[in-house]
């Protein structure tokens, strides 16, 4: 392979491996959050 | 033996000191001067700056490369073998809040939109014709994070590591005079004058305790070659977030940390001999790895102008350079400038997110990188 296809390779599945991790973490924050929201735990700080 | 004999011996030090080493020496002073008058990244700066000095000084045995002598067996165990990058990512990861992460995960987007720079940078120190495997090892300055650059340099150009790791570790210190003059051009008055919401959104505690274990385990199985430093990362996360191991805590952002700063940077010190680092490509890498968290900068600010577009003017595009692993220098930064435009504005909020996102971004970048090189049979050196 040639410098610059592996220049571009890198590029492209580094950067788009790492938006789809990143876009992954943010959905599954998004479900944790939903799954343990705060308010929920200020209910049962009070029980 | 004669009495010449005896002088001989006696001033041999001096007889044996090369120019190369004296301009080492000196350099190793001048670190030491930008650390302590200066205030640049001291914690380093001193134990790099003075590795320097003991490394250059001739028949002392205490370069990295000296066999058996005390700086060799603590390189060799520590750099060599990657555990000291390793170390610090545990107490970096039990420094770090991940809350305005996690209440505005969105941000995370800047965390990779700011590792773009590496990999522009990886074109260019290819198209200036270093080998592959020393332009993934320049190009990872980029990262912002010198642990990472030091793991991947260990890796693929170890003679290239002295050079990397200093200009990993300056650039961070100086990231408060490369971001703002990039920032101001790529923005106008009015973006950078946008308030945007001030983060009031609480997260729940399990869910900061199960961050680091999920992501931790997302990240690790997506890359696997990252998982040594992400796993430390979010070891030491967890260790901060569960609150039961708060000894554990402290002696990772404490003792731990300090003590493998020290000893991290006295072998960087050691291992920059006239020999690796008086080249013309040193140069060269210090100016790659300043074009590499500039472009960083660049993505990052150009992202958070569109993501300002798309959001109808919610987005400050600041928060953009915020994206690199830069903690927590970025983050305020961005804060800064934000307050120079408008003092109404407060940024470091969602900077922060940003910035933590990027350190998680950085990671995985290299990771990628690491996984690519393994997958075309380029093994480590």
């Amino acid at each position: 392979m040639k410098d610059w296809a592996f220049g571009l390779t890198m590029t492209i599945a580094g950067m788009g491996v790492t938006f789809l991790t990143l876009y992954i973490l943010t959905l599954v924050i998004r479900l944790m959050d939903r799954l343990f929201p705060y308010k929920e735990e200020k209910k049962e700080e009070g029980k | 033996m004669s009495w010449t004999d005896i002088l001989s011996a006696l001033v041999s030090g001096f007889t044996s000191l090369t120019w190369q080493s004296a301009f080492l020496i000196l350099l190793g002073c001048a670190l030491l001067y930008l650390a302590i008058a200066k205030g640049f990244e001291p914690l380093l700066l001193i134990p790099i700056g003075f590795g320097v000095i003991l490394g250059n000084l001739p028949l002392a045995g205490l370069a990295a490369s000296d066999e058996g002598g005390v700086l060799n067996i603590i390189y060799n165990a520590g750099i060599l073998t990657e555990i000291f990058p390793c170390l610090i990512f545990v107490g970096l990861g039990a420094m770090i809040d991940f809350g305005p992460l996690l209440a505005n995960p969105s941000v995370l987007i800047f965390g990779a939109a700011g590792q773009f720079g590496i990999f522009l940078t990886l074109l260019l120190a290819l198209a200036l014709g270093f080998g592959r495997q020393e332009a993934v090892s320049i190009a990872i300055i980029g990262a912002c994070d010198g642990p990472t650059a030091i793991y991947v340099a260990t890796k693929y150009a170890p003679h290239l590591l002295p050079a990397v790791s200093i200009a990993a570790y300056s650039y961070m210190s100086l990231v408060p005079i490369i971001q703002p003059p990039i920032m101001r051009l790529l923005t106008t008055k009015t973006e950078r004058s946008i308030v945007m919401a001030y983060g009031e959104k609480k997260v729940s505690k399990r869910v900061k305790v199960l961050f680091p274990i999920v992501a931790g385990l997302i990240t690790m199985l997506i890359a696997p070659m990252g998982a040594p430093l992400m796993g430390m990362l979010m070891l030491g996360n967890l260790l901060k977030e569960s609150g039961v191991v708060g000894r554990l805590a402290d002696v990772s952002t404490g003792a731990l940390v300090n003590a493998v700063t020290l000893l991290l940077g006295l072998c960087i010190g050691c291992s920059m001999l006239a020999g690796n680092f008086l080249q013309w490509q040193t140069i060269l890498v210090f100016i790659l790895g300043l074009v590499a968290i500039s472009l960083d900068t660049v993505t990052g600010v150009l992202l958070g102008k569109l993501m300002r577009v798309l959001t109808k003017g919610k987005i400050n595009p600041l928060i953009g350079a915020a994206g690199t692993s830069a903690f927590p220098m970025s983050s305020r930064v961005v804060q800064k400038e934000g307050q120079k435009a408008n003092p109404r504005s407060f940024l470091l909020w969602h900077a922060v997110g940003a910035n933590t996102g990027g350190q998680i971004g950085s990671v995985m970048a290299a990771s990628v990188m690491l996984a690519i090189l393994a997958g075309m049979g380029i093994a480590p050196v």
